[in-house]
């Protein structure tokens, strides 16, 4: 049966999706302008954030409210606190993506170190993982969920392997020091990222199947990892 | 919700999500003090109630809730030694306590459901033709039209319109419920009063009539007196707080429920109340 307050969990439902798409379209945009040094992008980027706050402070308001006045349970309840949780998760990957923009619009002043290979694919997975995350969301897919958790492995993989190579960038050459620090805090960024987006997915389990499965590490890497 | 700014591309949020605009009040209840003989029930209580909004009436038994719901169509004339001590309720402006007024006619204009549904013991039909007829509607083409579109507003028609001639008795608790429902808005009053008008029906029945009150204040203003908080706070805009026959906070049902200004309203509504 149709209940006449539903309609207010789906405006929460498709705020946090909104919220979702834009935060996916931040990162996308921050890292694009690292690639292309593209400037005025990084600045759209950087204005963009004060929307992904809005969105937060309003998923809270409506989940607090409807906890406060509609006296949900069960998945309904999980539902809200989900929401509420990946919400926050959201608003920080916006955050990232804005260091991120920040740090393209100074890299863009000076002569690229090298040709951006990694950090790009890095990003690349990240945003596949908030993707598969939010369909989730929508689908209650606990497999799905399962298999962005195990993804975060690759991004850590490559956030060493980008590490390593600046290290040696440095240790060759100090006048890539500062360029190679801002690279390696833009690929610190993107494993923030992904692992944000393993927290939502995190979260999306409970809300399939009412289980926590964070801290759980047997479970996240699953059966084949050893 | 109140954002700092718009958002640009937001879905359209529910109306529900907003707080009830302040609509003007249709009920006006003034420094009302009541008594049943020799004892207060009510004291000075100052209370508007807006137009086509929902307004609940919460506190503890023996708050006083329910003899202000009957005093707002004058139910309290049939006890003995109930009486106003001071103070008046206007209704569109005009005293119900002004000798001239016409009780039956403020009765029609301000209709009541009761804990306990009580159909009369006839048909369907003549449940909500009973009272038109008294009110001089005879032809039995507008009567049908009535009893059809009254049976459709309380969201009745379509489980009843086989049997219509079918005693009122013989349906579940929440049909009667909802058959006394269309009785009372057969007449097209302005104020629907429900006291406790789910206390006797399942969840499922319950959360039908809660549909119905949400679909009728687009059309009618409607006061209710519950226990049930959760039903204060699921179908009303406003929300009035009792205690010991006072009014001890009236608000915005979500600043009732979210947010309450008084310390005792905030223990009451979170169950710390005693």
């Amino acid at each position: 049966m149709k209940r006449f307050f539903d309609s207010e969990l789906d405006a929460f439902r498709s705020h946090l999706i909104q919220m979702g798409e834009k935060s996916i379209e931040q990162v996308r945009g921050a890292v694009r302008a690292l690639v292309d040094a593209d400037v005025e992008l990084a600045r759209k980027v950087r204005a963009g954030d004060d929307e992904l706050d809005r969105l937060e402070v309003l998923i809270d308001e409506e989940g607090v409210r409807y906890m406060s006045l509609r006296n949900p349970i069960a998945t309904d309840l999980r539902l809200v606190v989900v929401g509420m949780k990946a919400g926050s998760d959201l608003e920080r990957v916006g955050d990232e993506a804005n260091n991120i923009a920040k740090r393209a619009i100074r890299l863009a002043a000076e002569p690229p170190l090298k040709e951006y290979i990694d950090i790009p694919r890095m990003a690349e997975i990240a945003q596949e993982m908030l993707r598969d995350a939010l369909d989730c969301f929508l689908q209650h897919d606990n497999d799905k969920a399962l298999a962005v958790i195990r993804r975060d492995e690759e991004v850590d993989a490559l956030n060493k392997q980008i590490y390593r190579e600046l290290a040696g960038f440095m240790v060759e050459n100090p006048a890539t020091i500062s360029r190679a620090l801002e690279l390696m805090f833009i690929a610190k960024s993107i494993e923030r990222i992904a692992d944000h987006a393993t927290n939502i997915a995190e979260e999306m389990v409970y809300l399939a199947k009412g289980e926590d499965i964070r801290h759980n590490d047997e479970l996240k890497k699953g059966p084949k990892a050893e | 919700m109140s954002t700092a700014q718009p958002l640009p591309a937001a879905p359209a949020v529910s109306p529900k999500a907003a707080p009830a605009p302040a609509t003007p009040p249709i009920v006006e209840i003034e420094k009302l003090d009541f008594f049943y003989g020799d004892k207060q029930a009510l004291f000075d209580v100052t209370l508007g109630i807006p137009e086509k909004q929902v307004t609940a009436f919460i506190g503890p038994s023996g708050c006083g809730k329910t003899t202000l719901l009957r005093c707002l169509n004058r139910m309290n004339d049939l006890v003995d030694v109930a009486r106003i001590g001071g103070g008046e309720i206007r209704i569109d402006g005009i005293n119900i306590y002004d000798p001239r007024v016409d009780v039956i006619e403020l009765r029609k204009r301000v209709g009541m459901v009761f804990q306990k549904s009580n159909p009369f013991p006839k048909s369907i039909y003549e449940n909500i033709a009973y009272g038109l007829r008294l009110h001089g509607i005879k032809h039995k083409d507008k009567l049908d039209e009535i009893v059809e579109k009254s049976l459709r507003g309380a969201a009745l028609w379509d489980e009843v319109k086989d049997r219509l001639h079918d005693s009122g008795m013989g349906l579940s608790g929440g049909q009667q419920q909802r058959l006394c429902i269309a009785r009372a808005i057969a007449v097209e009053p302005d104020v629907i009063l429900m006291d406790e008008p789910c206390s006797a029906l399942d969840p499922i029945a319950t959360a039908k009539v809660e549909e119905l009150i949400h679909e009728l204040k687009t059309r009618y203003t409607i006061v209710i007196v519950t226990h049930n908080m959760q039903q204060a706070a699921r179908v009303s805009d406003q929300t009035a707080f009792f205690y010991l026959g006072k009014l001890i906070e009236f608000a915005g049902t979500q600043k009732i429920f979210m947010n309450p200004s008084n310390p005792q309203t905030e223990s009451y509504v979170s169950g710390h109340f005693g």
